[in-house]
């Protein structure tokens, strides 16, 4: 069965991530009974992409080349017509006029909106270095560029990744784990350094050293030699030159906001939205990856890339539109799998805030409790879920955050997990 | 062969089956079951995709994984001792394996 197209729709969705696709989906569930339709310029079925660097990227090519039976798909096959959503795989949106409420589509077409809501997501920042564009030199984004870099690790034997980042830890765990030689190079002097602490940084630097990967921190790319049009070498600022026949370049990511910049739109770390997750005009939103908004209580902007950051904008968003939204405050938690290592985080780290770990670094399990001006503002678990179901509970509650102190956390007796459930019994 | 039969609060069911081996969770996201979420794509990480496992089938699961058993205490519909899960973590329909059917109960709400 397909869906009716239409020149117009009352809710127009620019993206089908997991923000886009989540925010139609709750807008039923809500009760909105007016026109959706939903933009993508990416052709196929909308898909996850949290496993595209994990579990995909380890699966054998030749199982199948269904999308579906990869495990990757957002939903089901019916899901567009049952939740009455026009969508049209690889329909995108050229341009936005603000005035006339008119979208002008890639195939040239106009296409009317009520209200606008931008889940455009984000795209990868490019190394911009000689060799950049040779063969055998690519990023990870999108379900084309995963199945293209599987089938590439067939072939790999030596592998440069550029970045430590989440993504590129979690595919340099799964290139060393199916028998390649594994180089990362991180300009910073730890991994994932914006998101972590020193503690859970250093942590994870030894285990992927432990498991093999050659770790190069406060080291960038020169350039990237090749044998022709293919890369076989990564060439360092301070003069190295390390073999590579597969070069991945994971240096982060940048709000997809020109669409929203060209349409007027004020963009401040991606598209600037307030609690409502209105942007600066009262017709448009943006949700996800693509927009930075202010946290409840401090007004600080953020800007967040994760999956229940998506999810959790799209479910407010659909309260907001179907009117009985309120402001924007869930406590944002991440994970990631590289290889042993399961890391899963709740709250926001930043540069100098108090660390008293819990558990034992020693032996692969343990949690990072962090603190900001006497507050809990965040906890880092490596293989320890419970204090992390711990941390979602606590940090969602005010009075949790005060009632606990670095002084008593760092107490050799101090359970965590009790605490959560004593102080949330008081509360 | 797997077989699932998805139940809700409202005694409605669903059954969906299919040949390979495949999870409570995904077979549901393909099938279009509602009220199962898997945000995470399948790592015991979210715990969106609780479901109660019907008291028949229990003793042929596998023992409950550590990681698991710490994140059924974050689900957002109350948790069983006995009968909750993660639908992430259930494989029916394994070649060899003691599974081959199940009845699962969809909890009122995942998030």
């Amino acid at each position: 069965m397909t869906t009716a197209t239409t020149a117009e729709a009352d809710i127009v969705v620019i993206g089908a991530g997991h923000a886009g696709m989540q925010l139609v989906d709750s807008l039923r569930s809500e009760g909105f009974t007016g026109t959706i339709a939903l933009m993508e310029a990416q052709g196929g079925v909308p898909y996850q992409r949290p496993p595209l660097s994990k579990e995909f990227m380890a699966s054998d090519p030749d199982a199948s080349d269904d999308s579906a039976k990869q495990g990757v798909v957002l939903r089901g096959p019916n899901f567009f017509a049952e939740k009455r959503v026009d969508f049209v795989p690889g329909r995108a949106v050229a341009s936005v006029n603000r005035q006339s409420h008119l979208l002008t589509l890639n195939d040239g077409s106009r296409f009317g909106y009520g209200r606008l809501v931008f889940a455009t997501g984000a795209i990868n920042r490019a190394l911009t270095v000689p060799g950049a564009e040779l063969d055998g030199v690519v990023g990870l984004k999108t379900l084309a560029d995963a199945g293209q870099l599987r089938e590439r690790l067939r072939q790999a034997e030596r592998v440069v990744v550029i970045g430590a980042g989440f993504i590129g830890l979690e595919f340099a765990a799964v290139a060393r784990a199916s028998g390649c030689a594994v180089t990362v190079m991180e300009f910073n002097d730890r991994p994932m350094k914006r998101a972590l602490s020193a503690t859970t940084g250093n942590y994870c630097a030894a285990a992927h050293r432990e498991r093999g990967i050659t770790l190069l921190l406060g080291e960038a790319v020169d350039s990237l030699p090749g044998d022709g049009a293919k890369v076989n070498a990564v060439r360092t600022v301070s003069g190295m030159t390390i073999p590579a026949d597969l070069v991945v370049v994971g240096v982060g990511v940048a709000p997809a906001d020109e669409l929203a910049q060209a349409a007027g739109l004020v963009i401040d770390n991606g598209i600037s939205v307030d609690g409502m997750l209105a942007t600066s005009d009262p017709d448009i939103s943006a949700i996800g990856d693509c927009a930075s908004y202010p946290i409840a209580g401090t007004g600080a902007r953020v800007r967040l890339e994760s999956v229940q950051n998506a999810t959790e904008h799209a479910r407010t968003l659909a309260r907001v539109l179907t009117g009985h939204g309120s402001a924007y405050d869930a406590v944002p938690w991440f994970w990631s799998v590289q290889g042993g290592i399961r890391l899963q985080i709740a709250g926001l780290f930043a540069p100098g805030d108090v660390e008293v770990t819990l558990g034992s670094p020693e032996q692969g399990r343990f949690s990072v409790l962090l603190f900001r001006d006497g507050r809990l503002v965040a906890v880092e678990s490596v293989n320890r879920a419970a204090d992390h179901v711990a941390a979602r509970r606590v940090l969602s509650s005010e009075t949790a955050c005060q009632a606990l102190t670095a002084e008593d956390a760092a107490d050799p007796d101090f359970d965590f997990k009790q605490f959560s459930r004593s102080i949330m019994v008081d509360a | 062969m797997a077989k699932i039969i998805y139940q809700n609060a409202a005694g409605l069911s669903r059954t969906v089956e299919q040949d390979a081996p495949v999870t409570v969770m995904r077979a549901a996201i393909e099938n279009g079951v509602d009220g199962i979420v898997g945000e995470c794509g399948g790592q015991a990480m979210c715990a969106t995709c609780h479901i109660y496992v019907d008291d028949r089938y229990l003793d042929a699961l596998q023992p409950i994984g550590d990681d698991e058993a710490e994140m059924l205490d974050c689900t957002a519909a109350d948790r069983d001792e006995v009968r909750s899960r993660l639908g992430c973590q259930i494989l029916v329909g394994e070649a060899g394996g003691h599974l081959d059917e199940i009845v699962v109960t969809v909890p009122s709400t995942q998030v």
